[in-house]
């Protein structure tokens, strides 16, 4: 599937998800986004912040050190989104 | 049925946050949670940083705290703006470079703004009279409700009977016998609360959850105002500041060194932006030099970079200098000893 990346590499917590945040402010119910992180902490705020809004996540990689999460946008309010 | 009032916490990842809003949310309130990343957030950075540290929790703990009171948290980076509370604090700092006062008027600000925008009725905090000798006083909370511009929508719950009554009160919006009366620097009543509603495993950060209150963090914040001729930073640069041995043997330079692996690969990332020094005969840290050096700096840089490499005991170390993404070049160095290096290079 041809989805949209978010490249958030080497930044730290909380960066990565005040990105995550902010991309998904402008995407649709439907969507997905695979998030491309180095912080070890996204594997949970990531998740954890999915869970808030009721954003599901999909699927999460781990190899040669880079995180990758990929999020599917559910929610139409909130999170992000308003 | 009235809807209910609605109020925006200020929710740190601590554990007087998380109680003023449970308080709160007791009494009907909707809440919603905003934590505002300045960069300076001693949250997760350090622990994701350095692999010694990779078994503790690398949670957020404002989204663990949200995630325990069932609200809605908002992220938010203030990072630019909040440099001219660190730069130009009218309040001035408290021991160290922390602009205590002036940053929590900022924040409250910040809060107060993001409620008017969102439709929200006040705004509430964890603060507790006491609690900090800077801004957490009985005289200097009104400086913040002021100075925010919150004025008597800004309730703190944990404290709030021995302050005179908010709007939310006024206006029974909330019952003011509810709330607290908490003061001074006992965590006592804290933990009893939390024990109370059932919290455990919360953070508890020594010293406060901001690296400005941090000697050793402050010393080498200045070292770059210094070493510039100016007060200014770029994100990168507080990043870095929490990152590796930080030497400066020459006023014109200084080394970043990595003190393991987890260092060294987030001072990877830097590479291209620095001239780089690593070791290629013996096992080594990446370090970064940031200023301006010549070839004797240089050579310096590469015994020092040897010193603390595996090397360090051997008579010669071979040392790949770049130029940001430049190709290296081999410089053969003798590793400075432990005596070699003046207490006063380490910042």
């Amino acid at each position: 599937m041809n989805r949209p990346v978010l490249d958030a590499r080497r930044l730290l917590c909380p960066l990565p998800v005040i990105r995550t945040q902010d991309r998904v402010r402008d995407m649709a119910p439907g969507e997905q986004l695979e998030i491309r992180c180095t912080d070890p902490g996204a594997i949970h705020d990531i998740p954890a912040w999915c869970r808030m809004y009721g954003h599901r996540v999909i699927e999460i990689r781990e190899a040669s050190g880079e995180i990758a999460i990929t999020i599917e946008v559910v929610s139409d309010e909130g999170a992000g989104r308003r | 049925m009235a809807e209910p009032r609605t109020a925006v916490a200020l929710i740190s990842g601590g554990l007087d946050s998380l109680l003023a809003a449970r308080v709160i949310l007791d009494q009907g309130v909707r809440v919603e949670g905003v934590n505002f990343f300045t960069g300076f957030c001693v949250e997760g950075h350090t622990h994701a940083i350095r692999s010694r540290d990779r078994r503790r929790p690398k949670r957020n703990n404002a989204l663990w705290v949200a995630e325990q009171l069932g609200i809605r948290l908002h992220l938010i980076d203030v990072s630019t703006d909040y440099k001219d509370v660190v730069l130009n604090p009218r309040h001035g700092y408290g021991h160290n470079l922390n602009p205590c006062l002036d940053c929590k008027g900022f924040m409250v600000g910040r809060a107060y703004t993001w409620m008017q925008g969102h439709g929200f009725d006040f705004v509430i905090t964890g603060e507790v009279i006491g609690q900090r000798p800077m801004s957490q006083r009985r005289d200097t909370m009104p400086v913040i409700a002021r100075e925010s511009g919150a004025g008597d929508r800004l309730l703190r719950p944990l404290s709030a009977k021995l302050l005179p009554p908010t709007l939310p009160e006024r206006e029974g919006w909330i019952e003011r016998e509810r709330l607290l009366d908490f003061s001074g620097r006992t965590r006592k009543p804290q933990m009893a609360l939390a024990e109370h509603y059932g919290f455990r495993d919360y953070a508890q950060p020594a010293g406060g959850c901001c690296f400005l209150t941090d000697r050793h963090y402050a010393a080498k914040l200045a070292d770059l105002w210094r070493a510039r001729a100016t007060r200014d930073y770029e994100l990168d640069d507080i990043m870095l500041l929490k990152v590796g041995r930080h030497l400066r043997p020459r006023p014109n330079f200084k080394l970043i060194v990595a003190r393991e692996e987890g260092e060294n690969r987030f001072l990877e990332g830097y590479r291209k932006q620095f001239t780089n020094l690593t070791t290629v005969s013996h096992p080594g840290p990446l370090a970064l030099v940031d200023g301006e050096v010549s070839d004797e700096d240089l050579e310096l840089a590469a015994r020092l970079t040897a010193r603390f490499s595996q090397g360090r005991g051997a008579p010669r170390v071979q040392v790949a200098v770049a130029h940001g993404g430049g190709e290296p070049r081999i410089l053969e160095v003798a590793p400075l000893s432990a005596e070699e290096i003046p207490a006063e290079w380490y910042l």
